[in-house]
């Protein structure tokens, strides 16, 4: 008993120098952030989301705080992990907001920790400026929680961003039209798989080759072996961080000779390229970025800097201007009234590291990447719906 | 032909990833679901050593499985050698294993999470094709199955033909009457678990050079090794190199010949059919 007092107290006094310090020191701001750091969805917003908040952080303490209303406020994140568990994210943003008092709350990570959170945020007035979160259904969600906003875009937007480089290398001969096409069994993998379909069917694309294998598979050679016997031109996949992963090897293994080879979540990342070097040369992937704009470089080498890892080329840099649409909301608005902040998202542009980002009625951003290529070492944007800086698509010239 | 190689490459790998957890529920009895955690530890050893000094995996496992099985010596004797020695009879003591093994699966998350962060550990190793039987197989998952037969062989060489490994099979059967002959069941049982908890780590270095892993992919190996361990009968090396085989036939068969989507399905239809026709698994004794 005796013990367990003395850490009790050793451990309050522990806390109250904690907070004292710098709390004496300078107005403080508590910010909180609610992100899978355990479960499935870990390793990703290890790479996309994490980073991204100590950078953030970083970068508005550097230039002296946070501006509202002429107090300069010193941000303090609160963390917590929500083990990829929606009701873990609900509860974190309640206590975010109920026991620690934190003023800012930036969004989950994921499209379904997102949706799932987005009635919380809703109920407590919060703007939610989401950043990887992709879905078509922004005008019916916007309807229902009007302090939601959509940066990543949808399935639509991708499919049709997936066709158009496609049917680019058809048309110039690159590649022929037999497509092996196979997705991940979850909600991801099944919708996108559902759009692409009468999408490339549509631009006169012939499905040689589809199927799904469920997630977390541990053998998916069965899968490349039927696709390549299948001969095609061109190979899709709509996959996960760990089949994308196993997916290219596996067409390595298996020689897979296509003109064209897209795979979809984690192509985009660091880790990528980091595994199979010059292999991953002509691969295709979700995502993209103006891989040659100078805003991507210096925020690139920035977040290296701060937080000893590189962003991924596609989500990275737009939870990073999702939180700069945040900063400078609150700036403008010169104080914590969240409806007058929510609108003023509405209302304006803000320039960020992706570029300009502004919002339609339905509080969707409509100019996102859609497909990015390993080109010499980086992921650039091949295709988008409306942002500047994409290279030309290049053939698949062999693995090896 | 080609998918009864494949399928018997991936058995291999499923009996690495299930043939340590068999040793520690099945000689040690101890029900332990921190055993992916192990393989993942295991895993990012030989990420580690591979991406810093380009040492082989294969090379890594000499050192990841001394290193293991220390640890693994530790946890039982500090953790779950009080709960043997309280246990007045083998439900209790798989009851508190389980929830003491389930805690100390966090704590490795945990640890895990803050030495080598929440990244996927991802690396190239023997990636290339290899010409087998008229068709081309990944090289490292060769490598692993070949590793796999060792490993396998010798644990079973071991515990048949060693007086230490009868001995443990011993305690396996009636650790009661095991004392009355005179084996020292207080050290062959942490024995058998450092063992598992080596077999387990290696396995998870071998495996890693094909597979993705993070600091939280841990669960889904100490499941998959569950199943099998339980349809090969708990306590027997041979049921767990049968039902691994089986499994990664089975998988395969499926996924190339009706579709890649139902071998999940297949797999836990695999494991209800002998739970209904063998309760014990395929090698397992009738309990009394």
């Amino acid at each position: 008993m005796m013990k367990r007092r003395t850490f009790t107290t050793l451990a309050a006094i522990a806390v109250a120098a904690a907070v004292a310090l710098p709390a004496a020191a300078q107005e403080t701001l508590k910010v909180g952030a609610v992100a899978p750091k355990t479960g499935p969805l870990a390793g990703g917003a290890t790479v996309t989301y994490w980073p991204n908040v100590q950078l953030w952080v970083h970068d508005v303490n550097a230039r002296g705080g946070l501006d509202v209303g002429g107090t300069k406020y010193m941000l303090e994140v609160v963390e917590y992990d929500d083990q990829t568990n929606p009701g873990q994210t609900i509860q974190a943003v309640q206590r975010l907001v109920n026991q620690d008092g934190a003023q800012i709350v930036l969004p989950p990570y994921s499209t379904g920790l997102n949706l799932a959170a987005a009635p919380i945020y809703n109920r407590f007035g919060l703007p939610m400026v989401t950043s990887t979160a992709t879905t078509d259904k922004a005008g019916e969600l916007s309807q229902q929680f009007p302090n939601v906003f959509f940066t990543l875009g949808g399935a639509q937007g991708i499919v049709g961003g997936v066709v158009e480089a496609f049917t680019a290398l058809r048309d110039r001969g690159d590649i022929g039209n037999k497509l092996a096409m196979v997705n991940v069994a979850d909600a991801f993998g099944i919708e996108l798989m559902g759009q692409a379909k009468p999408a490339f069917e549509a631009a006169g694309f012939e499905l040689v080759y589809e199927s799904s294998y469920p997630l977390g598979s541990q053998d998916l050679s069965p899968v490349m072996k039927a696709a390549k016997a299948a001969a095609p031109d061109a190979f899709i996949a709509w996959s996960y961080p760990p089949d994308t992963f196993a997916l290219t090897e596996q067409a390595i293994v298996e020689d897979l000779q296509v003109g064209a080879f897209f795979t979809a979540v984690a192509t985009a990342f660091p880790g990528y390229v980091g595994r199979f070097g010059a292999q991953a040369e002509g691969v295709l992937g979700i995502g993209g970025v103006y891989a040659d704009g100078a805003a991507f470089q210096e925020y690139a080498a920035r977040h290296e800097q701060v937080t000893g890892a590189k962003p991924d080329f596609w989500a990275s840099a737009m939870v990073y201007s999702s939180f700069q649409v945040l900063e400078q909301s609150i700036e403008a608005v010169g104080s914590f009234d969240n409806a007058a902040i929510i609108q003023h998202i509405k209302d304006n542009a803000f320039e960020t590291v992706i570029g300009t980002l502004d919002f339609d009625e339905n509080n969707n951003n409509t100019s996102f990447w859609t497909v990015g290529q390993w080109q010499g070492g980086v992921f650039k944007g091949v295709a988008s719906t409306g942002r500047e800086g994409a290279v030309e698509v290049l053939p698949k010239a062999g693995w090896n | 032909m080609d998918v009864i190689v494949t399928g018997l490459l991936l058995g291999g790998a499923y009996a690495l990833i299930a043939m340590g957890l068999n040793l520690q529920y099945g000689m040690a009895r101890i029900m332990n679901l921190a055993n992916g955690e192990m393989l993942v530890a295991g895993g990012f050893a030989a990420f580690w050593f591979w991406t810093a000094a380009q040492v082989s995996p294969l090379l890594t496992v000499f050192l990841v499985a001394p290193v293991a099985f220390v640890v693994n010596w530790l946890l039982y004797v500090l953790f779950l050698r009080p709960l043997v020695a309280r246990a007045k009879s083998r439900g209790q003591l798989e009851v508190d294993a389980i929830l003491t093994t389930f805690g100390l699966s966090f704590v490795a998350v945990g640890i895990m999470l803050a030495v080598f962060g929440g990244d996927y550990f991802s690396y190239s190793y023997l990636s290339f094709p290899v010409a087998l039987l008229g068709d081309t197989y990944g090289a490292n998952r060769i490598a692993a199955f070949l590793a796999a037969v060792v490993i396998c062989g010798a644990l079973w060489l071991w515990l048949t033909r060693s007086r230490a490994g009868m001995s443990i099979r011993a305690i396996a059967v009636a650790p009661e009457s095991a004392r009355l002959v005179g084996i020292d069941v207080r050290r062959l049982a942490a024995l058998a678990f450092a063992l598992g908890g080596a077999v387990t780590a290696s396995g998870g270095a071998l495996i890693s050079t094909f597979l993705t892993l993070d600091a939280s992919t841990g669960v889904l190996f100490t499941l998959k090794a569950l199943v099998i361990v339980i349809m090969g009968g708990v306590g027997d090396v041979r049921g767990t190199i049968v039902a691994a085989l089986l499994l990664g036939l089975l998988e395969t068969f499926v996924a190339s010949v009706i579709d890649p989507g139902l071998t999940l399905a297949a797999a836990y239809l695999l494991f209800v059919v002998i739970l209904l026709v063998r309760p014990q698994g395929l090698f397992g004794r009738r309990t009394t």
